[in-house]
């Protein structure tokens, strides 16, 4: 079981090793531990990284996520290079004076290239490595974003798509992956279910599935997100980061991201919190934290936050540890508060996002009200996804146009009522 | 009393490369001693050493996880099916 495969000089990509056991395998199209059915990382060689890379020759790469190349476990000519990544980090000032904080960020993957969330970061990444396995079509199961992402990447890249998905998607989501033109399978369940199903499926075809045979890749991509916010505070690590848990891959993903940066010697070592948010109607992970529990029991979800309810999430564990050991926390909060959060977002910094943003902002404000931020902390907030593909969300819970004839009186009639409204409004905030 | 088991790719060394399996017993526990009967050295990959399935291992009898029924105890009838499904990353 020892790897025979030899890197080459573009990546630091090694092998695949079982997180739990430590057995190593070769980098094929597998993520499961054979002896412990433990999830499979990828391992990289850090002393080449540390001779070779410098923060030097990180800037000199592409304004995308390839620039961390090196880092990544794409070995050949093979990188799918759509612009992902390098989304802003914003100092969201509006937001903070709201909260009481004094140093907080938004990194903004609700405009990452080419479809509004974080996936394609991850989907850049496991396709470009589907190629290089030899794979002609390429699938997933998705909750939404991630089906659009691969379909987009896919025909980018002139790769087969079918992709599968709960009937009950948001529409923006479903009309978002169908216009790449691939073969879409709407199963009648919830994510967990079709999920089951595309790992029954991944046994039967040979297909690259992103999130399960190509998982280890997959996975790998998330770590930019760790990577670009050091690079974006001038190399140096936040104290506080909040983020959004569905599997709980992401929230391991960055934590690895800044890990290596510090192994590698780009960035000096720093303390960093991590806090997690879940919706209430799906939040197996919180309950966990809240619990002292190291098991994840599976929840049936009921929430509006579809992209984040995921009721049997795979790295739970590891990111209630990463919760634990680095003094953060894991919160959860309702669906009003989510619209709450998604309004709160747009109205204090120009931000629109989807439901599992709304819930990330919410626990934020959860967070700080409980005295579990401190106001000075540096603080980063991770926005994974865009609103317009989530509208029906909010739909009912924003005001409405004011309708006025083409004519300068009944403008100005409106603008007066409008003013009133603001007063009322204010009044009430006031109150 | 038949019942039949979906086996992942991970595990088909162990089956002599077929994706099924028919087993028997009355309950998850002793369908597991069929299969280790059927196909030795299954079980420890399944379960732990103190027996206990494994954290990252999913069953699931006609589609419904175990955890949502009486998990290792979650009785078994004539002609169902089980599955066996490794933790899948997020989408
Ligand atoms: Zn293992």
């Amino acid at each position: 079981m020892t790897a025979t495969y030899t890197r080459t000089s573009q990546s630091a990509f090694e092998a695949l090793q079982c997180k739990e056991c430590g057995a190593e395998y070769e980098p094929k199209a597998t993520h499961v531990c054979e002896l412990c059915f433990g999830p499979l990382e990828v391992k990289y060689d850090y002393d080449w990284l540390r001779k070779t890379v410098t923060r030097e020759t990180i800037q000199a790469g592409p304004n995308s996520i390839w620039r961390y190349r090196p880092f990544l476990p794409v070995a050949t000519d093979n990188v799918i290079d759509v612009g992902t990544g390098m989304t802003p980090l914003l100092q969201a000032n509006r937001l903070a004076r709201r909260l009481g904080l004094k140093k907080l960020y938004i990194k903004n993957d609700a405009v990452n290239m080419p479809t509004l969330s974080f996936k394609d970061r991850v989907v850049s990444v496991a396709l470009s490595r589907a190629r290089e396995l030899g794979f002609t079509t390429v699938s997933c199961a998705s909750t939404g974003n991630l089906a659009n992402s691969t379909a987009a990447i896919a025909a980018h890249a002139g790769l087969d798509c079918c992709v599968f998905i709960p009937s009950d998607l948001e529409a923006g989501k479903v009309l978002g992956t169908l216009i790449y033109g691939p073969t879409v399978m709407a199963v009648h369940g919830n994510y967990d279910q079709v999920n089951r199903l595309c790992s029954e499926v991944a046994n039967t075809h040979g297909w690259g599935f992103v999130n399960i045979n190509l998982r280890p890749y997959y996975s790998e991509g998330s770590k930019t997100l760790g990577y670009e916010v050091i690079e974006q505070l001038g190399w140096q690590l936040p104290d506080h980061i909040v983020a959004p848990l569905a599997s709980g891959s992401l929230f391991t993903k960055i934590y690895k991201g800044f890990k290596e940066f510090v192994e590698v010697g780009l960035v000096d070592e720093k303390a960093v919190r991590f806090s997690g948010a879940q919706a209430e109607g799906c939040s197996p992970i919180a309950k966990a934290f809240q619990e002292g529990r190291d098991f994840i029991s599976p929840e049936k979800p009921n929430t509006i936050a579809k992209s984040i309810a995921i009721g049997n999430p795979a790295d739970g564990v590891y990111a209630v540890d990463i919760a634990r050991k680095t003094n953060g926390n894991i919160e959860s909060v309702n669906d009003a508060e989510i619209i709450e959060g998604i309004k709160l977002l747009a109205e204090t910094e120009g931000i629109f996002t989807e439901t599992a943003g709304g819930t990330t902002i919410a626990v934020l404000k959860k967070l700080v009200e409980a005295g579990k931020i401190d106001p000075d902390e540096t603080t980063v907030v991770y926005i994974t996804g865009n609103g317009l593909k989530t509208q029906e969300a909010v739909q009912g819970y924003i005001s409405e146009p004011f309708t006025i004839e083409p004519k300068l009186d009944s403008f100005e009639r409106a603008l007066e009522r409008s003013r009133t409204l603001d007063r009322l409004e204010w009044q009430q905030v006031l109150v | 009393m038949a019942v039949k088991v979906l086996i992942p790719t991970p595990l088909q060394k162990l089956t002599n490369d077929q994706a099924t399996v028919e087993c028997s017993g009355e309950t998850i526990s002793a369908l597991l001693e069929s299969l280790e009967s059927s196909c030795p050295g299954i079980k420890a990959r399944l379960c732990d050493e103190q027996g206990k399935l494994r954290r990252f291992v999913n069953f699931y009898v006609n589609s419904e996880d175990i955890r949502f029924l009486d998990n290792e105890n979650t009785a078994l009838k004539d002609g169902d099916e089980v599955s066996i499904i490794p933790a899948i990353a997020g989408g």
